[in-house]
């Protein structure tokens, strides 16, 4: 049963490091790799179940929040303003957006 | 090794002008650490390393992910209490209060929503004054608090009220000597801030606490820079009142909490009337998604304490030995061991504040608070702490924090020392220095 649980352990530690890696900030992209890494390293001797159980699902937890979070700033490291035509594939919209609301604009059309 | 899930629409979508970004953010793996950092502060569109974390910090994700569902979904009034929408963001306040209040060892009764630590330093000092002012007319304050603090006690001593502004020692710390004898039978509040946001001195607040609880005098301290970065306990220390700002601690901005103790009762004058909210103590809607911020920060700050603690003191270390051990004449001002080491005030002799910062242009720093960086005059922390004049102007403050990388520590290291080293040739203070001439005994004539 443990030996099973290290995979899944290991799979999870992966996955978040990977995605911890695709923060567009240099900061919180340092700190969540950094982060995870040291609480997986902390946590490396735990042998009780319940509590490798509670530890498994606070960073299951942790890993959906990195995702949330990573797909948010990315939509808002946005820099440039300037005037874009509308490249969305909806013929009937020829709206003029700034740079920063293409991207919402694809995802909440009009 | 930056897994890519763009698709081809999405890629259609992305404006090519935001390229230069993604291109350094791709290359966090193939290129070493130093190589980015570089990268990343020598091209026009990227901005300077962040080394301010005294004048205010970034938010931390998982603040930000419990506050977006109230700033989207859950809008409603908490104060509403005839339907769900009022009673979802009641409960999310309440947690919130609750997240606050365990920071501090506090009861969730205890805690006042503001909107910020200036806000709670004005509630806590004028509110406490006004209140008992039928016998007590007596305030004390020290000389190296907050702004806000000292315009509070200006405003009280037009209307009246006597004010004591205590001196501090050379190392910022206060003397409990002088204190004790400051006290007055008329004395109702002392006011001290736990940990100073200039020079990052820690007060000997327990024993503070301990003067004023046997002297029957009430404790309010400004604890802005101090929540969730070292441990606190209300009841240990014998703290009646504390201010606590939100966006010192990784928070939103526009939020912040008063600690009003309730057993002793603390009465207090509000200054902001109105529905009854808070207790009455300050009325006004509770912004929600702020309040739930500020508690998911203080929540988040408990958790990391103890390894932000330990991260923030090596590299706060390494900075100092690093600036130390290669360039002269820099001194700290402020306490060596009776401080948060995330708070680090260094004067360059011989070298112009002003200068060193526009120098060191790609790293944001700050000489003197945010506050009173408007103004030509140097710090009045400094100039209470005994600095020299010339050492007051030259002086830089470092702030690191939560976020802070190795290789921003090193890269501002660097480049401070360089930076120091290129003013003084052109200095002819230095020269005269290098030659063995004393400053003090020259006699400067006008032409």
């Amino acid at each position: 049963m443990a030996a099973a649980a290290r995979s899944q352990v290991m799979s999870l530690y992966r996955t978040m490091l990977r995605e911890s890696a695709k923060f567009p900030s240099y900061n919180y992209r340092n700190y969540a790799l950094r982060r995870v890494r040291d609480a997986f390293k902390a946590n490396r001797n735990v042998e009780d179940p319940k509590a490798v159980e509670r530890l498994m699902e606070e960073g299951r937890q942790t890993l959906a929040l990195i995702q949330r979070q990573v797909s948010k700033y990315e939509v808002i490291m946005y820099k440039h303003q300037r005037m874009v035509r509308c490249h969305c594939s909806s013929f009937t919209c020829d709206a003029f957006l700034l740079h920063d609301d293409v991207f919402l604009h694809f995802i909440f059309p009009l | 090794m930056l897994a890519s899930g763009r698709t081809v629409s999405s890629r259609l979508l992305r404006p090519t002008a935001w390229l230069p970004l993604r291109l350094s953010s791709e290359r966090t793996a193939a290129s070493s650490p130093q190589k980015e950092l570089i990268k990343k502060h020598e091209q026009d569109e990227l901005r300077p390393l962040y080394m301010d974390f005294q004048a205010t910090t970034p938010m931390d994700p998982r603040v930000l992910d419990a506050m977006l569902p109230y700033q989207v979904n859950y809008y409603g009034n908490p104060h509403s209490r005839t339907h769900a929408y009022g009673w979802e963001s009641e409960s999310a306040m309440e947690t919130a209060r609750k997240q606050v209040a365990d920071l501090i060892g506090a009861d969730p009764r205890e805690i006042v929503f503001t909107s910020g630590a200036t806000e709670s330093n004005n509630m806590a000092i004028k509110g406490v004054a006004r209140f008992y002012k039928a016998k007590k007319r007596h305030v004390i304050t020290t000389q190296t608090e907050h702004k806000c603090v000292l315009d509070s006690c200006r405003i009280l001593e037009s209307e009246g009220f006597d004010v004591t502004y205590l001196p501090v020692q050379k190392n910022g710390l206060l003397d409990l000597e002088l204190l004790e004898a400051s006290i007055r039978t008329d004395t109702s509040l002392v006011s001290v801030m736990t940990v100073n946001n200039e020079i990052g001195v820690k007060q000997p607040i327990k024993e503070i606490g301990q003067i004023c609880r046997s002297k029957g005098v009430f404790f309010h301290t400004d604890a802005a820079q101090a929540v969730g970065k070292i441990p606190i306990s209300i009841s240990d220390w014998k703290i009646d009142l504390m201010s606590i700002s939100g966006h010192k601690i990784y928070g939103p901005k526009g939020v912040g909490a008063l600690y009003v103790r309730r057993r002793p009762r603390v009465r207090l004058e509000p200054i902001q009337n109105g529905g009854g909210q808070e207790r009455g103590l300050r009325s006004g809607t509770v912004p929600t998604p702020l309040a739930v911020g500020l508690g998911a920060a203080c929540s988040v700050a408990q958790k990391e304490m103890e390894y932000d603690h330990q991260r923030v003191s090596m590299l706060a270390n390494r900075l100092v030995q690093k600036i130390m051990s290669e360039i002269p004449d820099v001194i700290m001002n402020g306490d060596p061991e009776q401080r948060y080491p995330g708070c680090i005030n260094l004067s360059f002799a011989y070298v112009e504040g002003e200068s060193l910062l526009m120098a060191l242009k790609d790293v944001a720093l700050s000489s003197g608070s945010a506050c009173t960086s408007a103004s030509l005059e140097p710090s009045y922390v400094l100039r209470a702490i005994g600095a020299d004049e010339d050492l007051a102007h030259s002086s830089i403050r470092f702030g690191i924090g939560r976020f802070t990388t190795e290789e921003e520590v090193d890269y501002t290291a660097e480049k401070c020392i360089e930076q120091v080293c290129r003013l003084r040739e052109m200095s002819p203070l230095w020269e005269m220095i290098q030659e063995g001439i004393d400053l003090k005994s020259i006699k400067w004539t006008q032409h």
